[in-house]
């Protein structure tokens, strides 16, 4: 051998600079093949990308326009931290329809409640404090929390969401091992990835086990206005306003490139969470904000979300009826009341991570279970989204999806893997194998 | 200097997409920077490629599709049908190349060392019984061994087998990829890259990139996550090695009749035996590609290249 160089390249001059939190992260096979589902030939059945196609684009053409003649100054510039007083005010409209009564002081406008989720996380987490999440819960949550460095711990849900007992074992045992839990996360209405809302009895057994705990709420609730039947799900948040952190979205009402949410918080906490976006951003965009309001102001706003209700609706039923009769039996799924998504479960135990290949090679596209959780659960799971797809592109979508899990069946069957976990999940801890948020 | 237009390639519906997209910008991108007079054009293979071919003929194609079609030959078939000229190898080189099997067979019978293999269906496991079958492979192969899809790159659907209780979770990973696998004898080696490109010198082996990945698998993550492996150019070889390995790269570029560029993965075991393990001819030119690197490591940059193998044409 020649004399050898010490060291070689590893095309990174940075590699060992990265925080810890950022070595966490990291992409993978998996998430690869999300390129491929962004193509029009595949069915993607697999990013929650809201139909803003539904939305008249002439109207929102104006709106825009408006804005811009009339508060053009003022929609170009820098704003408060806190976000527009006048659009606060009107979130107050919003969010009173489930419930939620406050002041315009205890709102803080953000960029997409992604934003607040990251500001309440690094608000009241350090390194190693607990968050409670659902079984299986949002990957988006699951990504800022693990950024934080947060012990990530699953809490069982049933088709009624979270379990009051199993949360209270959780509680217990965390707690008898010395861990201090800072956050309990929930979407109680029509859950991502699980499409399950937790009944009106259920969420008060929730509060209270939460307020005897001492446990702060997160409550995040995008799809709270998109429910199919009857009047949307009251918010815990409107049975407490001290316990709950509220977090709202205009993403699944207006339209998700306007990046505007925002959190309904304590006094305390919502001082906090306006320094720290400050610090984050200084303002949310003020061009974004302005349009939001007028488009409230000036459009029949809660006619464009009964219009968004039954578009989804009518997928959500596209797609219950494709399962029910193309999905080979013991194939079972969620039946989503309202929202995005339905959660299926594979016969047999096959893996939706291993079968991910073949799926998109069949042109059809899901998220596989895993990156709903931290620990290795899902691996038989996966979120069909109904959201963006038209019905027939649905129905053809389950079509090849149900012939992608009998071949896979075959193969299990062939080589006994079937109903046999594979040895651990083929997604290595910290990679994702979930898509980016703007894959159909 | 006659100004030229060229469309490079990139994109298509293969695992490796991703991959390819990445490859592509950075081809045209470095086209762009030593032949600003040309007109350099970038595009995805689907219904709007022919229509647009046929309206807006380019002067030469940069396919740097990944995976099926775009290593398989047929989108080079196609392009040979419509007259059009386009960088790397024919179609018929390109089938040979990207079948495993048949690139292994091709490469053996000149002598160069190549792991033992089977080539399985999955009829076969499932006529015969998978469990016989994966037996007497394992007695045969010995473990551990490599399990993968015959065709497709990236490592995608790749699994080192140590144990017998692991192979059928490693079948099933790599039939998610194609309806035939490879089962191969593992080497314990140094992990080497050769490239070959037609440069200004003719026919020549770039400096061999010799591959440390942190995890000690090279697979997809270590391959396109930069930071996780250590890239050695020219490889930690002695001089003598070193030329074998160049050696075995143009041997496997003549016997499989490639052309202008192609990459062979190849291990150095501890008794200095080179074994080759496969050839693209679409290498990944990615930030953290090989090719990139061993064109780096001979003071020429992609860009130039290229740009010769085009104006050879």
């Amino acid at each position: 051998m020649n004399e050898r160089p010490s060291s070689g390249s590893r095309l990174d001059p940075w590699v060992d600079s990265y925080a810890q939190r950022a070595k966490n992260v990291s992409g993978s096979a998996i998430r690869a093949l999300f390129s491929v589902a962004s193509r029009p030939e595949v069915v993607s059945l697999a990013g929650g990308m809201p139909y803003v196609q539904a939305l008249s684009m002439d109207h929102m053409a104006d709106v825009a326009a408006r804005v811009v003649r009339e508060q053009g100054a003022r929609a170009l510039q820098y704003g408060s931290g806190q976000g527009d007083i006048h659009l606060r005010e009107q979130i107050l409209d919003i969010t009173a329809e489930v419930g939620v009564r406050a002041h315009p002081d205890d709102i803080i406008v953000t960029t997409g409640s992604q934003m607040a989720l990251d500001l309440v996380t690094r608000t009241f987490c350090d390194p190693g404090d607990v968050v409670l999440v659902e079984s299986p819960s949002y990957v988006g949550a699951l990504g800022v929390f693990r950024s934080y460095e947060c012990d990530i711990v699953h809490v069982a849900m049933d088709d009624d969401g979270l379990v009051p007992n199993a949360l209270r074992e959780t509680i217990e045992s965390i707690r008898a091992q010395g861990k201090r839990i800072k956050l309990l996360y929930t979407i109680p209405s029509f859950q991502n990835p699980a499409g399950v809302t937790q009944p009106a009895e259920r969420r008060r057994e929730i509060l209270e086990i939460a307020q005897s705990a001492g446990i702060a709420v997160l409550e995040d609730d995008p799809y709270g206005l998109l429910g199919f039947e009857g009047d949307p799900p009251r918010a815990l948040r409107a049975d407490d306003d001290q316990g709950v952190i509220y977090l709202g979205s205009f993403s699944k009402t207006i339209a998700s490139g306007l990046r505007v949410g925002w959190a309904i918080a304590p006094h305390g906490v919502r001082e906090k969470l306006v320094l720290a976006a400050e610090a984050a951003t200084l303002c949310p965009s003020n061009y974004s904000q302005l349009t939001v309001s007028e488009y409230l102001a000036t459009q029949p706003w809660r006619e464009q979300i009964k219009s968004f209700r039954e578009v989804y609706r009518e997928r959500r039923d596209a797609l219950l009826d494709s399962l029910q009769a193309m999905m080979p039996e013991g194939t079972r799924w969620t039946i989503p009341a309202g929202g995005f998504y339905s959660w299926v479960t594979l016969p047999d135990g096959l893996d939706a991570t291993a079968m991910l290949p073949r799926a998109v090679a069949e042109l059809v596209a899901y998220v596989p279970g895993t990156g709903f959780y931290v620990d290795g659960q899902g691996v038989s799971n996966m979120r069909l989204s109904y959201c963006y797809p038209e019905p027939d592109r649905i129905r053809e979508g389950v079509r090849r999806l149900s012939s992608v899990v009998e071949s896979e069946l075959e193969i299990a069957r062939t080589f006994g893997t079937a109903s046999v976990p594979s040895p651990g999940s083929p997604t290595a801890p910290g990679e994702s194998s979930t898509p980016g948020p703007d894959v159909a | 200097m006659k100004s030229r237009h060229v469309l490079v390639l990139s994109g298509g519906l293969s695992p490796e997409r991703d991959v390819s997209l990445r490859s592509g910008r950075r081809v045209a991108d470095a086209l762009r920077d030593v032949r600003p007079d040309w007109r350099i054009a970038e595009a995805d293979v689907d219904a709007a490629l022919l229509p647009s071919l046929q309206q807006n003929r380019p002067d030469c194609i940069v396919p740097l599709l990944h995976g099926a079609a775009g290593e398989d030959g047929a989108l080079r078939d196609l392009l040979e049908t419509l007259d059009i000229d386009y960088v790397g190898s024919d179609a018929s080189g390109s089938r040979l190349a990207f079948d495993k099997p048949v690139a292994s067979t091709l490469v053996s019978g000149t002598g160069v060392a190549v792991p033992e293999f089977v080539v399985m269906p999955q009829s076969t496991f499932r006529e015969l019984g998978a469990p016989a079958v994966m037996a007497a492979i394992g007695d045969r192969i010995g473990f551990p061994l490599v399990v993968k899809p015959t065709r497709g790159g990236s490592a995608l659907g790749l699994s080192i087998v140590r144990q017998s209780e692991d192979l059928p979770h490693a079948m099933v990973s790599a039939f998610a990829y194609g309806e035939t696998v490879m089962i191969q004898r593992f080497i314990s080696g140094t992990e080497v890259a050769v490239s070959v490109i037609n440069g200004p010198d003719g026919i020549r082996a770039l400096p061999a990139v010799e591959i440390v990945p942190e995890s000690g698998m090279y697979d997809y993550h270590a391959r396109y996550t930069a930071g996780t492996t250590e890239f050695f150019c020219p490889a930690r070889l002695t001089e003598k090695m070193a030329a074998t390995v160049s050696e075995v790269g143009l041997t496997v570029h003549s016997v499989l009749g490639l052309s202008d560029l192609s990459r062979s993965d190849v291990l150095v075991d501890d008794d200095g035996v080179v074994w080759f393990l496969e050839v693209n001819v679409a290498p990944g030119m990615t930030e953290t590609s090989l090719m990139p690197q061993a064109i780096s490591a001979a003071d020429l940059s992609v860009g130039d290249v290229l740009a010769h193998i085009i104006e050879s044409d």
